[in-house]
């Protein structure tokens, strides 16, 4: 990374990456204002997606115009890990889906923050707020998988549903500069750990391979990620150049 | 501070009925009401002013987490990233909002969970502005500058209430609302003065809007069921007519510079009175979204049932959880 052109190259596939994720998962939380569970998860869950979509914002105007960025590319350009874009099912599946993610980001923001790469100011504040989100997944972890039989039998199905979806956390990232098995181990740990108190397994089941799903990365997206952009991006697309 | 408290700490009106005792703590309270003394919850007060209390913070606090319904709605089509984040900043404190009015109306003897269970059970009611749709996201603007500062005018007075825990909670609320009417004043004037498809869009949202914000005052004077008694209280501090009266001043000037019109050919200045005149409202459909007829009515509650009922699960995996932990001790309880 010594000549400014390289640089900034490979610093967009990271930057996307990143931004993406923050976007999307940014994005489904949104879709739970007024249908959370109870009153301190609209507060919850709303907050979270506002720590998110600010981090995105930071992240994609490093690339770009954050607007043009996230209204006016197609689902090919994305480069979000398939996982943040998957639906939101019920409050376990929410869950599941934000403790595999915030544990991920937790442990990049943390490596990312003590380096002194592009993404170090980024990262040292964006861990404070992840490290907030890490808690309140493993929290309700703990309570549905500790909580009732339905809820234990919710939380691990949510788990196994999105077990696939893991691996892809761990490819490598052009311009991220993490060393990615060392981050799976200890996010392997880390999950193992809350799963442990939970009383819950770790899933079983492929997370890498050509079988398995992922690749997010590389604009290959699932099907319920078309939908998401057409909502997202309808209001901005009908009025081509307009300012808001 | 009220200035009489009976030994028990909180009214028994049937005993107190009995005797002297009664007159002597209805007297001290009313003299303290008028005196704007705050009534605390561990002061004594009359069952009709606590009834009356409970209505209306139960209401308002409906009204916050319904409210939430119509502006969500836009949150995963906000048009810009800026848009977006506000949005979901307002939403987010509407919820504070709610929450931070069951807790000061459970300074009255109720609970949150039989609030809710009034307000599911169609029992206790909500502001009828959210019984209409948000159709273009123009009306996330309208709703901002009308709604808002519809809530807002009828709700600084509500800061000097004689009840502390409400007026207190109102203190906090109006800073908030203050904040989220001048972004939706903001939202609009960035459409009015954006492409002619933005200012169309920005006109019919007000349109639309208008005459359901005049309705957020409540009925007029002399149908007004509650007022002369919650004025007497100090719960209330102008009549819904003033109210209305004050809200059409404040927002005529504001149309004008947003370079939009409101929907109504009467509203002129009239100069004798120092006021505008405006037009007659459609009471009727007033009446009617009240009864339940408006065009989202089924819709908000359904939705608020149904987030209630799916998340029954979740809830319930929650307090067995905190039994299992502060019984057996094994994990301290956060």
């Amino acid at each position: 990374m010594s000549s400014t052109g390289t640089e900034s190259t490979t610093a967009t596939a990271a930057v996307l990456a990143l931004g993406d994720d923050a976007l999307i998962l940014s994005h489904r939380l949104g879709e739970w204002a007024g249908h959370a569970p109870v009153l301190e998860e609209e507060v919850a869950l709303a907050n979270i997606a506002l720590d998110l979509l600010g981090q995105a914002r930071i992240l994609l105007s490093m690339a770009g115009d954050e607007d043009e960025l996230a209204f006016l590319r197609e689902e090919r350009s994305f480069r979000n890990l398939q996982l943040v874009e998957q639906p939101n099912g019920d409050f376990a599946h929410t869950i599941a889906r934000q403790l595999y993610f915030s544990l991920y980001q937790h442990e990049l923001y943390g490596e990312l923050a003590a380096g002194s790469g592009p993404f170090a100011p980024l990262a040292a504040k964006a861990v404070k707020e992840t490290a907030y989100h890490r808690d309140h997944a493993e929290q309700w972890t703990l309570r549905l998988g500790d909580g009732t039989e339905e809820s234990r039998s919710r939380m691990r199905a949510a788990l196994d549903a999105l077990w696939k979806f893991t691996g892809e956390m761990f490819q490598p990232v052009e311009g991220l500069d993490v060393d990615p098995a060392a981050l799976e181990t200890r996010w392997l740990a880390a999950l193992g750990s809350v799963l442990d108190r939970a009383g819950l397994a770790l899933p079983e089941g492929p997370r890498t391979g050509a079988w398995a799903a992922g690749a997010g990365r590389q604009g290959l997206h699932t099907e319920p990620f078309g939908r998401l952009l057409a909502e997202m991006q309808h209001l901005h697309r009908s009025h081509p150049g307009a300012s808001w | 501070m009220v200035a009489v408290t009976p030994e028990t700490g909180t009214s028994s009106t049937a005993d107190a009925r009995s005797g002297d005792l009664a007159d002597q703590l209805r007297a001290s309270f009313d003299a303290a009401v008028a005196a704007e003394e705050r009534v605390e919850p561990r002061d004594w007060m009359p069952d009709e002013y606590r009834a009356s209390l409970v209505r209306q913070m139960a209401q308002h606090a409906h009204s916050e987490i319904i409210g939430m319904q119509p502006e969500a709605n836009w949150i995963t089509r906000a048009p810009s990233l800026r848009r977006k984040a506000i949005l979901m900043a307002k939403v987010q404190d509407e919820a504070g909002h709610g929450l931070y009015l069951y807790s000061a109306a459970e300074t009255l003897g109720t609970s949150r969970d039989e609030l809710l269970d009034k307000l599911h059970s169609g029992k206790q009611k909500y502001s009828s502005i959210f019984n209409y749709p948000t159709l273009t996201w123009a009306d996330v603007g309208a709703i901002g500058w009308l709604v808002d500062g519809a809530a807002i005018t009828n709700q600084v007075p509500i800061c000097r209430c004689s009840y502390g825990p409400y007026a207190r909670a109102m203190v906090r609320i109006c800073k908030e609302e203050s904040f989220h009417q001048r972004q939706g004043y903001e939202l609009l004037l960035a459409l009015s003065r954006g492409t002619e498809a933005q200012h169309a869009m920005a006109q019919d949202a007000v349109d639309r809007w208008w005459w359901p914000s005049l309705m957020m005052f409540g009925p007029p004077d002399d149908e007004s069921a509650h007022s002369a008694q919650s004025m007497a209280w100090r719960i209330k501090r102008h009549s819904n007519d003033e109210l209305r009266q004050r809200f059409v001043d404040i927002a005529v000037p504001q149309a004008e510079s947003l370079g939009l019109t409101l929907p109504d050919p009467d509203i002129k200045w009239n100069e004798e009175r120092g006021h505008h005149d405006f037009g007659a409202i459609d009471w009727a459909e007033f009446w009617d979204v009240l009864k339940g007829n408006g065009p989202c009515n089924e819709q908000r509650i359904n939705q608020r049932r149904t987030a209630h009922e799916e998340g029954a699960w979740v809830r319930d995996a929650a307090s067995a959880y905190a039994e299992k932990h502060t019984s057996t001790g094994r994990e301290v309880q956060a």
